[in-house]
């Protein structure tokens, strides 16, 4: 027994001598008090096993808090965020979002998914005109004539990989991103697309390149932001 | 400037009058208010004060934690609390006349609190602490309804709870009470000073920190009242004792570290994790300076006669060549991915990151916490004190249950720690269940 304690003893000390006492420094700085956030969301978009992460860099401040308080009081739901976020003050949030979005980095090179010139057709036409009779906007009349978001509140729709535009389109469809939310437009949108229509726009903005940056709000037309207002509040609801 | 002003044009000295009259009828019409105010501040004296620390009192038994849905209006209720006898639904306890207790009076509201009775006579499942709330005063009690009567009210029915039979029964619940409830009052120890006995009193009943600090029984029933610990309800969290030394017993501790602890979550050894940090945000950063302090004594008290029951020695239950296979592996891992923060000797950086060498939190027998904390990750509650806190990130994202169980069963045993190995086991078992 005592020879035992003895070599554990022994092999700590073997191990703490080898990996030396080099004091921890923090830097007073918000990239290091972010650290639990990039781990996952690093400067790339990141899929792992179990869950894909998007970019979050450079995304409008008022939609990345608006998602964070999402996230923090159960609206959107995936729990490792809510579980993260649980105990952050709005004030907070507030500063972690403006941190990200402040974030410039560059953008991963397009996705290069082969698509068939109709369904190229299609895409673009859903993308810069919708779809009138079933009630479909642009894409482009919300998220920017350049697809890059619109500040404060629209996201970018380039820059995301194929996938991540699919699952959040799906989600959007079967209602699973924003609970409880009975009039919203993006998921009264995502609802009239077929299958082969959000296909083929995912596919279609994971192959362009980024470029440009988010417009500002006043490029948005009136009509659309009544019909979105739940959506571009920069605030969201104060509860 | 002001000479200025009144030397130069004549548009200048015109407006200046005007600027002049405007204040004077701003000042009058204050002046009026002011008298309105006090008029009805002395009709309503005694009832403003009453809510005011109603208010307060409110968020000493952080009533609007379980009376608040995610997301949802404060005290709506609509909460669901998962135990093992079922999903319990808190109700709304805004002024609600309908869906409320809009219509109940004080001594409905006393019957509830210290009785265990709705006003309809139904009894209540003890999933609402009136077993500690049984010790609040009338008059603490009376204010708190003040409070809540005050609020606005807000329409939400109440969803039925989900009981799982037989303890849907209400003959059960009876007898349930029978053998474990007894309604009472906080009875003052003389031998303590006036702050101790507040501090109990606070700790004991509106606090209802031994909702979680207890062990259960097989019916939920706190088995002792001496804040022992045990597994929390429902969570996969274990909240320790509070008054061993190998737990969160703070016999050792300065009252000012404590109180640090309670009202922001964090000190240079500790920090408040889980459900614990919840406490903190919604309810202990409010205290009062006093109050605080009489909760820290108390709290001390409770494991300062304890004779030191520190363990005789290391038993491991495992052979030597599986503890070198952990440590090996598992310091692998550390270097990796903690010891950026924690550092190589597990120092951490004080009000930072915390020390993990000498961690009760780390090396207490029960691993689940430990687990869970590098699993989810998560912030130190945002308090007054600490309203920018860093970070630990969830590293369920990154690490398989085989290498969690590796890098915690290194930390529970490196730079003197001595503890259980934890196994893929033990890790793929905190995952199940709520939160």
């Amino acid at each position: 027994m005592m020879r035992f304690i003895l070599l554990v003893f022994f092999y700590i000390t073997v191990v703490v001598n080898a990996h030396g006492r080099a004091p921890v420094v923090v830097p007073d700085t918000m990239a290091e008090r972010v650290r639990a956030c990039t781990i996952c969301h690093s400067a790339e978009n990141k899929a792992t096993r179990d869950a894909y992460y998007p970019r979050i860099a450079g995304k409008p401040q008022g939609y990345l808090f608006s998602q964070l308080r999402n996230f923090r009081d159960g609206r959107r739901y995936y729990q490792p965020m809510m579980i993260l976020l649980e105990n952050m003050s709005d004030e907070y949030l507030l500063e972690i979002a403006r941190y990200f979005s402040e974030l410039r980095l560059p953008y991963p090179p397009p996705e290069r998914i082969h698509m068939q010139p109709d369904e190229i057709r299609l895409a673009e036409r859903l993308i810069y005109s919708g779809n009138p009779e079933q009630d479909i906007p642009a894409c482009s009349a919300c998220h920017g004539d350049n697809l890059m978001g619109i500040e404060p509140a629209i996201p970018g729709l380039l820059g995301l990989s194929r996938a991540y535009i699919s699952a959040q389109l799906s989600g959007w469809r079967t209602g699973s991103i924003i609970r409880s939310q009975t009039s919203d437009c993006m998921s009264e949108i995502a609802k009239q697309l077929t299958d082969d229509e959000a296909n083929a726009v995912a596919k279609w903005l994971a192959n362009q390149p980024v470029a440009g940056e988010s417009r500002p709000f006043k490029s948005l037309l009136p009509e659309l932001v009544r019909r979105c207002s739940q959506n571009i509040q920069e605030n969201g609801d104060s509860k | 400037m002001r000479y200025q002003i009144f030397s130069s044009n004549h548009w200048k000295c015109n407006a200046l009058f005007w600027w002049c009259i405007a204040v004077l009828i701003l000042a009058l019409s204050a002046m009026v208010a002011d008298a309105i105010a006090a008029d009805t501040e002395r009709s309503s004296e005694g009832q403003g004060e009453g809510v005011m620390r109603g208010a307060y009192l409110a968020r000493v038994g952080n009533c609007m934690g379980c009376h608040t849905t995610k997301g949802g209006q404060p005290f709506a209720g609509g909460r669901r609390l998962s135990t093992s006898f079922g999903i319990f639904v808190t109700p709304n306890i805004t002024p609600d006349m309908e869906t409320g207790i809009g219509l109940w009076s004080e001594e409905d509201f006393w019957q509830a609190l210290h009785q265990g009775r709705s006003r309809d006579g139904r009894l209540l499942y003890p999933a609402f602490p009136y077993t500690e709330y049984t010790k609040v005063t009338r008059q603490d009690a009376d204010a708190i309804f003040a409070y809540l009567q005050s609020l606005s009210p807000v329409s939400q029915v109440n969803s039925p709870h989900d009981i799982f039979f037989p303890y849907n029964s209400k003959s059960l619940l009876a007898i349930w009470r029978a053998l474990y409830f007894k309604e009472g009052a906080y009875e003052p120890d003389q031998s303590k000073s006036e702050t101790w006995n507040r501090g109990a009193y606070l700790v004991q009943g509106l606090g209802h920190c031994n909702a979680c600090h207890t062990t259960r029984n097989i019916l939920g029933a706190s088995q002792d009242e001496a804040l022992a610990g045990g597994q929390i309800m429902g969570m996969n969290w274990y909240a320790p004792s509070l008054s061993s030394h190998l737990e969160a017993g703070s016999g050792g501790w300065e009252i000012e570290e404590i109180v640090a602890l309670l009202t922001t979550g964090i000190t240079k050894r500790a920090v408040a994790s889980g459900p614990m940090a919840t406490v903190v945000r919604q309810s202990l950063q409010y205290l009062s300076q006093e109050d605080t302090y009489a909760m820290a004594v108390y709290l001390k008290s409770l494991s300062e006669n304890v004779s030191s029951n520190m363990p005789g020695g290391v038993s491991f239950s495992v052979m030597s060549g599986s503890l070198r296979k952990h440590m090996d592996l598992g310091g692998k891992l550390y270097e990796e991915y903690c010891q950026t923060c924690h550092g190589s000797d597990g120092k951490g950086v004080p009000g930072i990151y915390p020390a993990l060498a000498g961690n009760r939190g780390v090396t207490m027998d029960s691993p689940m916490n430990v687990i869970l904390s590098v699993l989810n990750g998560g912030y130190p509650p945002t308090t007054a004190g600490n309203p920018r806190p860093y970070g630990m990130p969830p590293f369920q994202q990154v690490l398989r249950n085989e290498e969690v169980a590796l890098v915690v069963s290194y930390i529970r045993n490196a730079w003197g720690n001595r503890s259980s190995l934890v196994s893929a086991v033990d890790v793929d078992r905190s995952k199940g269940g709520n939160y």
